[in-house]
């Protein structure tokens, strides 16, 4: 780690127009700055700030401060009750000591576990761009097989954004320009050519709030993650979804998977395969089957399309109770 | 002896001062005027070093000094050969030439007055190096010709299995595997004059001071090793590594105490692992299942600068019946740090083998894994032509299978369901050598009425602390708490290396005579001290129950407490020191212990999903003396064994030779939520041949008959034979292509 300078911020306002680099829970911040990855000049503390309230306002969105930690995310009632897909993407990541630390908008914004970009001997389009891609060639099991390019195949390890993904989220901003709405689905940004560029944030815009929409009555949701052990472990696939049915056809769904792709990824092709149709396993599979379909495999992880397409079916059966538990 | 503690659930007596956090590991020594050594490794496999530039870095705040190959002393090579006494972790000493030979090998030490400032140093430390590719992937490498490094024979093995009726002949991997204990390898070290005190971890304060005194060219008498705790090693703590080495070196340079750590990414190069193996396993056998022949052909990496052999083929000599057996150990030297002894060496990945190749032939068979091993029971270790010290194999085995159940396993593939989940069982033997060596021990009885026992031994997390303290209790017939233990100090009478799970068959002896020796000097005391009720008996008339001396054949109560013997004659203490060899009958027996494993999978393929969900362990260890740290020592071996089946996986970029999953997150272990039921059962019988409490070592065998328990369960539930160990979901899921 290299030497740094430490301030608090005392507003939004002035946090957005510091110039430095924020830290909320560290998890990842400051990790990858013991690793030398990132090595900020100027470091500027934005837990003061008040932004850890989760509020549910009339019209029935829910609106959660960029600082609430994801322990006490999964935890609200809110939370629990109406978006369980959310609830039990937070509980599935990390550990518990990870979680209690964790913010909101830090976990929009955590860094890809690629073995490569954490690791500053080795070349990494995202971290030094132009530099080239270590895992194309290398050991890319954990790499993603949608949304990849040849100058980046690393995953976003993000469980809640997945979620939120499937939730239809909003991500409120505050930068220099301003104050921003932006949907998450409109957030990321796939590697292409510059991989070093991972979401539309301009520099120095702060992530305030995110807001859920209004959640869709009836639905039902849930969250499948697939790794290799039962806890404190990425994603190798998983999916949130979220189905409103009504007499056993599908009104609504909501497909997102994590662990395979570049970034949080909603699958609409896949949804819509199932909008209008009855709630049956061949759907199901046809679903999976669309939302993997433009998939490429690397040498090692080509097994994820059909663990993701697993997980994808598994989630539709439990949602729509056609299956066990998972 | 009454046996009211030996083998009583007595709770480790260490363990308020671990879970208090006074419990002083290796760093946490406190001493005045420290300064900080930080490390800077190879980024390359195989090369020279063409230049240290630490221009940038000496300027930087609160550095002391860098340290390299280019400016520093020379050290010496180890006097005996690698894997002999005095052995060292890895015989090159630090900073010897500007070779490098492995990824992660020290290039430099940085020291500054704080931590944080030598770890910004060490990332200013520009390293030149001409690179050649490293030599890392095992298949590619060009093997010598000529003998293997180990050959042994018996009976006609390839005449017998080519005329063998039902044969066998697949090839098992085992992965790189990284100890990764908590506590990091760490050291002080403090320079008095010419004297040098190290504050280690390590499994052998003796080893390590002895290895240091010829690596540093320091007189023996002048180096203290203290280790009082030992945040776990699993072998790799065995042998000294170069940390110790660099600790001792910049703490002259700077004229100041150092300590250097060994970071986490470190572990997985620079301080052993275990090494991968791929060993061909060849079996033959009758209609009925009786085995005719086995043929073992192992190949396992080293590092090019030691020779390490995974014994993988010791095992197979002696485990089951069998009268023609061939083995063959093969080293193949890559760019990797040297392998080291990790839990159960040898045997474990051996045994994996082995048993995987038993249910191999079971299923060739269409016979019960478990009446395949019956069928093959060795009553003897043919391997030496010797009586087994004590083998109660049999009864592990059907203890185990009761409880376990195994009766109601329907051997058809697939066909136990549970909901969602296919539930597969599977069994293997466990089996480690039991050992003992030689071992020094001091007992001190005080006029205050506290005892202290002592020996330059170490407690690893084993419970040797306990095992010390119970013994002398007992013996002396006073409660556990008025003991006090001392181990981890060369200043200590040289005990054992905690290692092969020999220590505490080591230390008994030793401590029970010492115990004897001091109740002696006691009884000749109580003869000999004016007002002592005893004054002028004959000290052979004497007995001492419950803390006090009384008259052969009195009540106790009538006798008098030691320690007013003691205060009466106005001394503090009395004490004494005995030293006992190895096993006295080496030579007429084999020791080992024995057990049977029993592993429960639940396996749900509509998400490929796979949980060790239940287990049941039987061990024959002779008699147990602690049974909490004892059944500790099982259960933990059981995790240990779903961790090599399922997990952990040192993976190298054939690139540079570095593992690219150096760290807690990405190298895999089980989580408490990865281990589910587990049973542990001893089944008692003193092995007498070995010492006078019948008790063997049991460090290792948990973990030894896991993993092919573990792959045979595997199997039963998907019809998947995983022969290359970590069995990873792609494995299972059909039609996806193996990982690494």
């Amino acid at each position: 780690m290299q030497a740094f300078r430490y301030s608090q911020a005392q507003s939004v306002d002035r946090a957005a127009h510091s110039g430095g680099t924020f830290l909320a829970g560290g998890t990842t911040l400051i990790d990858l700055m013991k690793l030398n990855v990132m090595q900020p000049q100027q470091v500027v503390d934005i837990n003061p700030l008040p932004l850890s309230q989760i509020e549910e306002q009339k019209d029935g969105t829910l609106r959660i401060g960029a600082l609430v930690r994801n322990s006490d995310l999964a935890i609200h009632p809110a939370v629990k009750q109406r978006y369980a897909v959310l609830s039990e993407a937070l509980l599935s990541g990390a550990s518990p000591q990870l979680r209690n630390m964790a913010t909101t908008g830090g976990n929009l914004l955590q860094r890809t576990r690629c073995y490569y970009f954490r690791d500053t001997n080795y070349p990494c389009n995202k971290r030094k761009p132009g530099s080239g891609c270590s895992a194309i060639d290398g050991y890319n099991r954990i790499h993603a097989v949608l949304g990849g390019s040849d100058d980046c195949v690393a995953t976003h390890p993000s469980d809640m954004a997945v979620a939120m993904m499937a939730l239809e989220a909003v991500v409120h901003t505050k930068g220099p320009a301003g104050e921003r709405r932006i949907a998450l689905n409109q957030f990321y940004l796939e590697p292409g050519t510059t991989p070093d560029k991972e979401t539309v944030l301009h520099p120095g815009e702060l992530i305030t709030y995110v807001t859920l929409p209004p959640f869709s009555e009836g639905a039902r949701s849930h969250y499948l993650k697939l790794r290799d052990r039962q806890q404190y472990e990425f994603a190798l696939a998983s999916a949130a979804v979220l189905v409103r049915s009504n007499g056993g056809r599908i009104e609504q769904a909501r497909i997102a998977l994590g662990g395979v792709a570049t970034k949080p990824w909603r699958s609409r092709p896949a949804e819509q395969v199932l909008e209008g149709q009855p709630a049956t396993q061949a759907n199901f599979q046809k679903a999976a089957e669309t939302a993997m379909a433009g998939a490429k495999p690397l040498k090692y992880n080509g097994f994820k399309i059909e663990l993701a397409k697993r997980a994808i079916v598994r989630g539709l059966q439990v949602v729509t109770q056609t299956g066990a538990e998972a | 002896m009454s046996t009211s503690l030996i083998g009583a659930a007595v709770t480790r007596i260490d363990g308020p001062l671990k879970v208090t956090g006074a419990a002083p590991y290796a760093v946490d020594h406190p001493v005045e005027n420290l300064a900080y050594g930080v490390g800077v490794a190879s980024t390359i496999g195989n090369g020279r070093v063409t230049r240290v530039d630490a221009s940038a870095a000496e300027k930087m705040s609160g550095v002391l000094a860098v340290l390299h190959h280019g400016n520093s002393l020379r050290l010496y090579r180890p006097g005996g050969p690698f894997e002999q006494e005095s052995r060292a972790g890895e015989s090159r000493p630090p900073f010897e030439d500007d070779t490098v030979y492995y990824y992660g090998q020290f290039v430099a030490l940085v020291v500054a007055n704080t931590f944080a400032q030598a770890n910004a140093a060490a990332a200013a430390v520009k390293v030149e190096y001409a690179a050649e590719k490293p030599a890392v992937v095992l298949e590619e490498q060009d093997r010598a010709p000529g003998d293997p490094k180990q050959h042994y024979q018996r009976g006609n093995p390839e005449e017998a299995f080519a005329g063998a009726p039902v044969r066998i002949d697949y090839t098992y991997e085992t992965p790189t595997e990284t100890h990764n204990p908590m506590e990091m390898h760490g050291t002080i070290a403090v320079w008095n004059g010419d004297r040098l005190r190290l504050y280690e971890t390590t499994q052998g304060v003796v080893n390590h001071r002895n290895v240091l005194s010829e690596m540093l060219g320091v007189p023996l008498d002048r180096i203290e090793v203290i280790s009082p705790f030992c945040g776990a090693g699993f072998g790799g703590k065995l042998f000294p590594w170069p940390q110790s080495l660099l600790a001792a070196m910049a703490a002259k340079k700077v004229n100041r105490p150092v300590q250097v750590v060994v970071p986490r990414s470190l572990e997985f190069t620079t301080v052993g692992h275990r090494p991968r193996t791929q060993q061909r396993m060849r079996m033959g056998a009758q209609q009925d299942g009786t085995l005719v022949a086995i043929v073992q052909d192992v190949l396992q990496p080293t590092s090019k600068i030691d020779s390490f052999t995974e014994n993988c083929t010791g095992v197979t000599r002696m485990l089951y019946s069998c009268p023609n057996v061939a083995t063959t150990q093969e080293v193949v030297s890559l760019n990797i740090g040297t392998p080291t002894p990790m839990r159960g060496p040898g045997t474990t990945p051996g045994l994996y083998a082995l048993d995987a190749a038993m249910d191999d032939l079971a299923l060739k068979l269409n016979m019960d894994p478990l009446q395949l091993r019956l069928k093959n029971y060795a009553e003897k270790d043919e391997s030496e032509n010797l009586p087994f010290s004590g083998k109660h194999l049999k009864e592990c085995y059907q203890v185990g299978a009761e409880r376990f159940g195994w009766a109601k396993r329907n051997p058809a593939v697939g066909s136990m369901k549970s909901g969602n989940e296919i539930l597969g069982w599977g069994m293997g033997t466990s089996t480690w050598h039991a050992g003992r060596g030689s071992a020094t021990v001091r007992v001190r009885l005080g006029a205050d009425g506290r005892v202290r026992t002592s020996s330059a031994t170490q407690d690893i997390g084993t419970g040797m602390y306990t095992v010390f303290a119970i013994v002398v209790a007992q013996k002396l017939g006073i409660p556990i708490d008025r003991v006090d233990v001392a181990l981890g100090d060369t200043a200590l009478p040289p005990g054992p290396m905690s290692g092969g799970s020999t220590a505490t068959a080591s230390v008994l002896p030793a401590i029970d005579q010492a115990t004897d020796k001091v109740t002696q000097l006691l009884f000749e005391l109580a003869t000999r001290t004016a007002g002592s009720p005893f004054e002028k008996a004959d000290a052979r008339t004497l007995a001492l129950t419950n803390g006090r001396v009384h008259g052969q054949g009195q009540d106790p109560e009538s006798g008098v407490p030691f320690e007013k013997l003691l205060q009466l004659r106005r001394v503090a203490s009395l004490e004494a020191e005995a030293h006992t060899g190895g096993a006295d009958e080496t030579g007429k027996y084999s020791s080992h212990c024995f057990g049977a494993q029993f592993i429960e999978v639940a396996w749900d393929p509509g998400i490929a999903r796979l949980r060790v969900t239940r287990s049941v362990t039987a061990i024959d260890a002779g008699r147990i003396i602690s049974e909490k740290t004892a059944r500790n020592q099982i259960l933990g071996g059981v995790v240990w064994g779903i961790s090599m089946g399922m997990f952990e996986e040192t993976i190298y970029d054939p690139r540079n030779a570095k593992p690219i999953n150096n760290n807690y997150a990405d190298y895999l272990i089980p989580t408490n939520a990865d281990i589910e039921q587990m049973e542990c059962h001893f089944v008692q019988y003193p092995d007498l041949h070995l010492n006078e409490y019948g008790a063997r070592g049991l460090g290792e065998i948990g973990l030894t008959g896991v993993a092919s328990a573990l792959t045979m369960a595997v199997y039963h539930a998907t019809g998947i034979r995983v022969r290359r160990l970590p069995i990873r979901l792609e494995n299972l899921m059909s039609g996806q292509q193996r990982s690494a």
